[in-house]
């Protein structure tokens, strides 16, 4: 946010240096319009990033300066460390998944008459809350001891094929990627829709050209649809990224962060509002911040890319 | 190298129109086939059907000596210039240009060696690293042609490739592509709806007008003996004037032509190969017929009276080496879409004319074109 605020302000400035007027007051007027804007910034956005920043190097009551010390706990405790490692595992999975499903999805809706259908069912989930997803997915997943009667639906439609019914949301391990798929579910549509667009503004000549080259339709997929459309698979791919190292309501609603389940997010929300340790709380936000940083930077610098052409 | 042969083929939509009616046609060997028509009559979807991006409703395609109806675009053999060049905008020049090689897998040192050949004859070597976005228009064309050359293909597909470029460039490109022919004698297939182009550019020019071939043969034919009214209509700029008149024979039997009514009748005697053709007919004595002449066959007319047509000047062009008058005759059939509500006639440039002045012009009766009115062919 940071940068997209400075961004501003060079637009301003650059204004004024074209413009007829005298340069100092063009310079006044620059600050006059992007004032507030910088005030907002400074108020809502820099203040506190400072502070946490401040906070996360003092102990758990913020009385004593301990350093590094609470970075050094996170980087050294089992127990946040697989927090950072779930949190990764979310980030590549929930990642690939969403955009891959979303990419193929938008491919096959592209060729079959009820387009429109099957595009409004996939998006469905996305007007769900991640709350009430959670809970719908809780019902699916719900576990009876083998030989009772199943009442999740995916227990109950794998007992059936005579598999064991597994209890997905607790057992370490598998509890990561069930958790996963409820954000897959989610958020596929939304992926879906965004890139269908960008199919959709693929020249229909160019698809040709490539077949008459001799092209079959996996090499015009590979080597024509999906290169035109990268700059779009980058913007949804670096969406997800951000949404996905901030996930929390899905495991707060779901194991509330048991079983092997934490991440980052629900993490630094049992360290402040559980264990009252706004230093640690404060460390794991600054970890998150630090990690948003690059793909923040990256997008923003394709944002200018796409004006300048 | 192949001839393409299109053989009773039909193109129908799926609201049973047909968009190509029985279309028989051999474009052979090496030749510079034109397909030209207004926009709408078929000669597009003709070209895409040879390219394979148009399913064949019924009849044979023949590339060579192998059916290709059911053969895909890639296993054809053919290259094809789209008219909005569709090259692969992430793609420099050379990918663009190499892109079919590496699909086939050639040598690298192989695809380098086409693409800076087909570079150079093109004129676009200094490009090769270039995107297609940092092009112009006129150097884009040449990357798409470039693209088709490199194949070597069986047949060049071209679907009016010139119709994005401004006039000048157009002229020239046009150019190229006739030298390139002759450097590169591929079978050829051209589609256009521009008639100077057709004329200028092909072996022998189809004119198609909806889904029907009118009449297929050089450009000299077509410009000299039109087989209807439409290819009369359709080839030279301006078109070529047509009026309603009556066949009759004088006492010594010699064909005329009557051009108006009462005071207004004018009578032309056909002369040269139109008057032998058809004295040798038995026709009825005043039978309808559709008299075509083209703007060139008018000259002023001075002293003569014998073959001459008179109306009111409606509007002048002056062009320089020669004007257009457009002029109101009776019995003239002016189509109502025409700019003009005058016959066109091309005269020399130094000739006084002016708006509203009643003008007398001699026909060349020698060249003379007879339609019946009837089924619009040419009269025999």
């Amino acid at each position: 946010m940071a940068s997209i605020a400075s961004s501003d302000t060079g637009v301003a400035t650059q204004k004024g240096r074209s413009g007829r007027q005298e340069p100092s007051r063009d310079r006044w007027i620059a600050w006059l319009w992007a004032g507030p804007a910088i005030l907002f910034v400074a108020v809502f956005l820099v203040y506190p990033v400072i502070y946490t920043l401040w906070l996360s190097l003092f102990s758990a009551d913020s009385s004593s300066f301990v350093g590094l010390q609470n970075f050094r706990r996170i980087f050294t405790s089992s127990v946040l460390l697989e927090v950072l490692r779930n949190n990764l595992l979310w980030l590549v999975l929930g990642t690939i998944a969403t955009v891959f499903f979303g990419l193929v999805i938008a491919v096959l809706v592209d060729r079959v008459r009820f387009e429109g259908v099957a595009k409004a069912a996939i998006f469905i989930p996305m007007s769900i809350s991640f709350v009430g997803a959670s809970v719908i997915w809780s019902f699916m997943y719900q576990y009876q001891p083998a030989g009772q009667e199943q009442t999740g639906l995916i227990n109950a439609v794998i007992t059936k094929f005579g598999f064991a019914p597994q209890s997905w949301l607790t057992t370490p391990g598998l509890a990561n990627f069930a958790l996963i798929a409820i954000y897959v579910w989610m958020w596929t549509g939304f992926c879906m829709v965004i890139l269908s667009a960008a199919l959709k503004s693929v020249p229909a000549d160019i698809l040709e050209a490539a077949r008459v080259d001799g092209a079959n339709e996996f090499a015009i997929f590979f080597r024509v649809t999906v290169p035109m459309i990268s700059p779009t698979i980058v913007v949804v791919a670096t969406t997800m990224v951000i949404n996905l190292l901030k996930i929390f309501d899905i495991i707060y609603v779901t194991t509330g962060g048991n079983f092997g389940t934490n991440v980052i997010a629900m993490s630094y929300y049992q360290q402040l509002f559980t264990f009252n340790d706004s230093g640690l709380a404060s460390a794991l936000a600054v970890i998150l911040l630090l990690a948003v940083i690059p793909v923040l930077y990256f997008n923003i610098r394709r944002f200018r890319a796409e004006g300048v052409r | 190298m192949a001839d393409v042969r299109f053989e009773h083929v039909y193109k129908r939509y799926g609201d049973g129109a047909n968009v190509i009616s029985d279309l028989n046609l051999q474009v052979r060997d090496q030749e510079f086939l034109v397909l030209v028509g207004p926009s709408g009559c078929g000669k597009s979807t003709a070209l895409r059907m040879i390219a394979g991006l148009e399913e064949i409703s019924d009849g044979d395609l023949y590339i060579g000596q192998r059916r290709v109806n059911d053969v895909a675009p890639k296993d054809r053999d053919i290259a094809m210039v789209f008219q909005n060049y569709a090259l692969y905008p992430h793609m420099s020049v050379f990918d663009n240009m190499a892109f079919s090689l590496k699909l086939r897998h050639l040598p690298k040192a192989d695809i380098a060696d086409r693409v800076q050949k087909a570079a150079t004859m093109l004129g676009i070597r200094d490009y090769l690293q270039r995107k297609p976005r940092e092009l112009s228009g006129g150097q884009r064309q040449r990357v798409a042609l470039g693209r088709a050359i490199v194949r070597e293909p069986q047949v060049f597909l071209m679907d009016e490739p010139l119709s994005n470029l401004d006039a000048k460039l157009r002229v020239q490109t046009r150019a190229d592509i006739a030298r390139l022919h002759q450097q590169v004698p591929t079978t050829t297939v051209y589609v256009t709806h521009d008639q100077v182009e057709a004329m200028t550019m092909g072996d022998r020019i189809a004119v198609l007008n909806a889904g029907i071939i009118q009449q297929l043969g050089t450009p000299t034919e077509l410009y000299e003996t039109p087989a209807n009214l439409f290819v009369a209509g359709f080839i030279g700029s301006p078109s070529m004037d047509f009026f309603n008149a009556r066949l009759v024979r004088q006492g010594d039997g010699a064909p005329v032509v009557l051009i108006g009514e009462g005071a207004d009748e004018h009578k032309l005697t056909l002369e040269g190969e139109t008057a032998t053709q058809v004295a040798g007919q038995a026709t009825a004595d005043g039978r309808p017929v559709i008299v075509g002449i083209r703007p060139e066959a008018f000259a002023l007319a001075g002293d003569a009276t014998e073959n001459t047509l008179t109306g009111t000047v409606d509007v002048v062009e002056h062009l320089g080496n020669e004007q257009l008058v457009y002029i109101r005759i009776p019995g003239a059939m002016v189509p109502e879409t025409a700019e003009t509500r005058g016959s066109t006639a091309r005269l020399p440039a130094h000739a006084d004319i002016h708006l509203n002045e009643k003008l007398t012009l001699a026909v060349d009766t020698n060249r003379l074109h007879l339609f019946d009115p009837a089924t619009t062919n040419r009269f025999v």
